[in-house]
């Protein structure tokens, strides 16, 4: 493949596609799948068919659209987006391209939902087929490996990456280019690429959306990674729960090898790349970069200490890049635009813009990409549209089992890793909990606690038994049978986790603790001291006993 | 690489001390007879790091860091036994006590058991933490052997000795978190295993009474430890 | 000065912290120079008297009844120590906490009996569903681990705490010792 050649099959595809003066697009990525989208498009296909329209008017199944709470969603040519369609809608959906909206399914997209987002990584999502390689080369794809590979030495590479002030994507928020730059001065035999696509915070699907929506564009920036520091085998993780993004990205991986984008020799070059899919078997643990690694190898998922960090020794001993699929998707237009120009976008340590999986009490759910810095206040009532029903907001939940909760006191606190850690929580991955006055904060501490405490692998007995007694004692408080020895114990539990755990999973189990304590003690009090669960959530229960 | 440049100089607990570059501050601290508290660790076996135990405050770094695995450093300073590494230290092994059933009182290895001996120089009287009573069993299928997984601490020295010194892999663990156990091949009785050779390696690298000799009654079973350190030395001079 | 009241109290053990207790041979004649054994089941006190200075318990928390009596014994004492393993950390008591209470009356009472077998309802006071240390229940000021300590080390425990001071156990005793 050349950069001629590339440019040959954007244009007879753009061609293509500019034949048709009608465009359907409807979502099939898992959010709209899992509401019979595919019913919807088939309909619509059928629909085409019947009318004798196929040579004008094009159905096409996309990515995500966003407003997973409104799907299955269906966008067309004239501009119209369109929530809750069924498969009966099909017809009306193609009459209104000649003529007006069909009024009961139109969906306001001159809303915050949509005109506050800002979108890099997603910049595809919605609009190309995920199953079509050439529409995504048609979408500028690939011209920023074609450039790297052409234009760019492998130190420039990072050089921009660098300059961007991208930081990792899942969770840390480590600079990428200080990471890249480490991998490529490493000396080994052999070097690796990993994409850490084990996305397991729950209510978070950023990057199963991303592998779902635009597969080439994680795959691009992998190929890129692999050329500046110099990898020639690369391994995708993905958690086998996410069975539609594998079989995606293993269409993808296909495609871009068919195209000479992947394999031996790429683009006539010396550069050589080849990239395998991973399965995890649903370890939360595997998300961590040591255990990650290991599960690739064939051993057991569990972490081990660092340093050596995989950047000096990772896979089977030898250097390795690890990253998120969403650090992944940003580097593509990073090369195609300069770092400058993404290093613009965001606040002054956290450059550039950040997927959110919004969840909990929110009228608008689903995916959003906005800029870093815009604040939690514009996240939960402009983007996520205020609290259902006219309840109040109590707390947003970010970083998943690892982050915290944030009471009201912090909405106007921009969203960047600085801010969130400052007030006891962490970026995380990105995925973002709305709670109201129905929840209850230690019936939420209680919730993540028990997700470490099943997650955690057992190897380091601070993580292993001391989230078994914290999630013991969580479980007294929100039945009312806790005693005030049982609070300091739990206080003690959390230092002891945050500074002897062995991984990340251990060291922030006891975030959600802290935090809820922080900014919520009065609730504990409460159920401690007076038995009452002010959110009425807890009830008295009977302790079991066994036999 | 000069001889003096891979020696390093480092001050452990206010002493001057040295050790070479491959070697971590627990290996220097052994040497010159400075005690840090480990249960995973054992000399000749990899290390993994697990127990926490043996985490000790380096100047200037923020986090605490594991002795069996941090290697030495030009100009380190170590301290091993602040009252907070104390602290940390006893909430472990408590916790430990917690997580199966331990009762020294009927132990095979009762007086010589390296978490008992731990528990009693860091004087912890008591657990504080609330016990967990699991019910977990007893494999006694083998012909020569036994393992109790109420005294199990999931150290893994056994499955690191199988595989490593043994080259058997007999034992592995098998789940995840408090419900992780040591295993025998693919979770069958140990008596059953076609893997393992019956070397009893296993049972004298455990530092509790977890894995013992059959006919031993309380305070009956002594580990001899010092094969290990042998057949590493042997091993290495063969090479 | 007058004489310190001591009391020493049996829960579910067998009763070998008070056969060490006892070893303390002459000893026992110093201890009494300067301590009444104001109740003891080596006494014959039936109700456990008020104001105790210093109160030794043996044996684990495992009936209804030792559940009463410890609460009793820590409202009129001033300093409560829980005296070997059983007290500390439950210890063979303890073993049949992973079976649950049902096995135990099951074994007890059923399996092995061949004459009219039933749980009894009377007389014997029923099982906690768990048998439990004694820190558990009640705060309790110092923990002489051991099965069983040593008189030596009881000797030592009691004498220092009787004259006021705040005994070093570790160096003496430990689990299962």
């Amino acid at each position: 493949m050349t950069p001629e050649e590339l440019e040959q099959i954007a244009e007879t595809e753009r061609a293509a596609q500019s034949q048709f003066q009608q465009r359907v697009h409807v979502c099939v990525a898992a959010g709209c799948m899992s509401c019979h989208s595919q019913s919807v498009k088939d309909a619509l296909d059928q629909e085409v068919g019947r009318r004798g329209t196929k040579e004008s008017c094009r159905v096409k199944g996309v990515g995500c659209m966003g407003l997973c709470s409104e799907g299955p969603l269906v966008s067309t040519s004239t501009g119209v987006l369109y929530k809750q369609v069924a498969a009966g809608d099909a017809a009306e959906i193609l009459d209104s391209l000649e003529g007006p909206a069909v009024a009961r399914l139109v969906c306001r997209t001159d809303v915050p939902f949509f005109q506050r987002q800002q979108k890099i990584v997603l910049e595809n999502s919605g609009v190309i087929d995920p199953d079509r390689i050439e529409d995504y080369i048609a979408a500028e794809g690939y011209t920023a490996l074609i450039k790297a590979l052409t234009e760019m030495a492998p130190r420039e590479v990072v050089e921009q990456v660098t300059k961007s002030g991208l930081r990792g994507r899942g969770g840390a928020g480590y600079p990428t280019g200080l990471k890249w730059s480490t991998v490529a001065k490493s000396v080994g035999t052999q070097k690796y690429v990993i994409c850490n696509a084990d996305e397991g915070d729950p209510g978070a699907f950023m990057d199963r959306s991303v592998l779902e929506s635009d597969p080439h564009r994680v795959l691009e920036g992998m190929l890129i990674a692999a050329y500046a520091v110099g990898a020639s085998e690369g391994y995708i993780y993905v958690r086998a729960e996410y069975p539609l993004a594998i079989k995606r990205l293993r269409n993808a991986i296909r495609q871009a090898e068919r195209a000479g984008l992947l394999g031996a020799n790429i683009c006539g070059t010396r550069f050589s790349l080849r990239l395998d899919v991973r399965l995890g078997a649903g370890a939360f643990v595997c998300g961590e970069e040591t255990a990650l690694i290991a599960s690739v190898e064939g051993k057991r998922g569990t972490p081990r200490p660092r340093p050596p960090y995989p950047a000096m020794e990772g896979l089977f001993g030898q250097p390795t890049l690890i990253n998120n699929v969403e650090t992944y998707a940003n580097i593509a237009p990073i090369i195609r635009k300069g770092g400058e120009w993404y290093a613009q976008i965001g606040t002054e340590k956290s450059k550039g813009t950040k997927v959110f999986a919004l969840a909990g009490s929110v009228q608008n759910t689903g995916l959003v990409e906005v800029p870093m810095g815009i604040s939690l206040r514009e996240m939960v009532f402009e983007i996520g549209g205020g609290i259902p029903e006219g309840r109040k907001f109590k707390a947003v939940q970010t970083g998943g089992p690892s982050g915290g909760c944030l009471p009201e006191s912090c909405l106007d606190m921009p969203v960047d890793y600085e801010s969130l850690a400052r007030a006891g929580s962490i970026m995380g991955s990105g995925g973002m909990i709305v709670m109201d006055q129905t929840s209850c904060m230690v019936d939420v501490a209680k919730y993540f606690m028990d997700f470490c405490m099943t997650e955690s692998c057992g190897k380091c007995i601070p993580c292993r038994v001391g989230t078994y007694q914290m999630h013991r004692i969580l479980t007294a408080i929100s039945t009312m049978s806790a005693t005030k020895q049982d609070m300091s114990m739990l206080e003690e539990l959390c230092d002891l986790l945050k500074h002897t755990s062995l991984c990340g999973l251990g060291q922030s189990a006891p975030n959600p603790v802290v935090s809820t304590l922080r900014s919520f003690g009065e609730e504990y009090r409460a159920h401690i001291d007076d038995h009452k669960c002010p959110a009425g959530v807890c009830g008295q229960q009977e302790n079991g006993e066994q036999g | 690489m000069s001889l003096t440049a891979a020696v390093k100089t480092l001050r452990i607990d206010g002493r001057d001390l040295s050790g070479r570059q491959e070697e971590t501050i627990l290996d220097v601290a052994r040497q010159h007879g400075i005690f840090i508290p480990r249960l995973c660790e054992m000399e000749g076996l990899s290390d993994v790091g697990a127990c926490r135990l043996c985490l000790v405050e380096v100047k200037g770094q923020n986090r605490l860091l594991p002795a069996c695995v941090t290697a030495v450093e030009e100009g380190m300073e170590v301290t091993t036994n602040s009252d907070r590494l104390q602290k940390y230290r006893r909430m472990i092994l408590e916790l430990l006590f917690t997580e199966r059933n331990h009762v020294c009182a009927v132990c095979v290895s009762n007086g010589h058991c390296e978490m008992q001996m731990l528990a009693q120089g860091l004087d912890i009287t008591h657990v504080h933490f609330p016990y967990r009573y699991p019910k977990v069993e007893v494999d006694a299928s083998h012909d020569r052997f036994v393992i109790d997984h109420n005294r199990c601490i999931l150290c893994t020295r056994c499955v690191r000795v199988c595989d490593e010194i043994e080259g058997a892999h007999t034992w592995d663990v098998l789940g995840r978190g408090i419900d992780a156990k040591v295993i025998t091949d693919l979770n069958e009785p140990w008596g059953l295993s076609e893997t393992c050779t019956s070397c009893g390696k296993c049972v004298h690298v455990c530092p509790t009474g977890a894995l013992f000799e059959k006919g031993r009654s309380v305070a009956e079973m002594l580990k001899r430890r010092q094969f290990l350190p042998y057949l590493t030395l042997m091993r290495e001079e063969n090479e | 000065m007058s004489k310190k009241r001591l009391a020493t109290v049996w829960l579910d053990g067998c009763s070998g912290c008070h056969m060490s207790l006892l070893d303390m041979d002459e000893r026992l004649l110093a201890l009494a120079g300067i301590a009444d054994l104001v109740y003891s089941p080596l006494v014959d006190t039936k109700e456990f008297p008020e104001n105790v200075d210093l109160t030794l318990v043996e044996g684990a928390v495992s009936s209804e009844e030792d559940l009463h009596k410890i609460q009793i014994v820590r409202e009129r004492t001033k300093t409560l120590v829980s005296l070997g393993d059983c007290a500390v950390t439950s210890n063979v008591p303890g073993m049949r906490n992973p079976f649950g209470r049902k096995a135990v009356y099951d074994r007890a009472y059923r399996e092995n009996v061949t004459f009219d077998p039933g749980i009894p309802t009377q007389d014997v006071p029923a099982l906690l569903p768990y048998s439990r240390p004694v820190h558990e229940i009640v705060t309790v000021d110092v923990f002489v681990p051991g099965c069983p300590p040593s008189a030596d080390t009881i000797f030592y425990v009691v004498t220092e705490l009787l004259e006021g001071r705040q005994p070093d156990v570790s160096p003496r005793t430990r689990f299962g010792s």
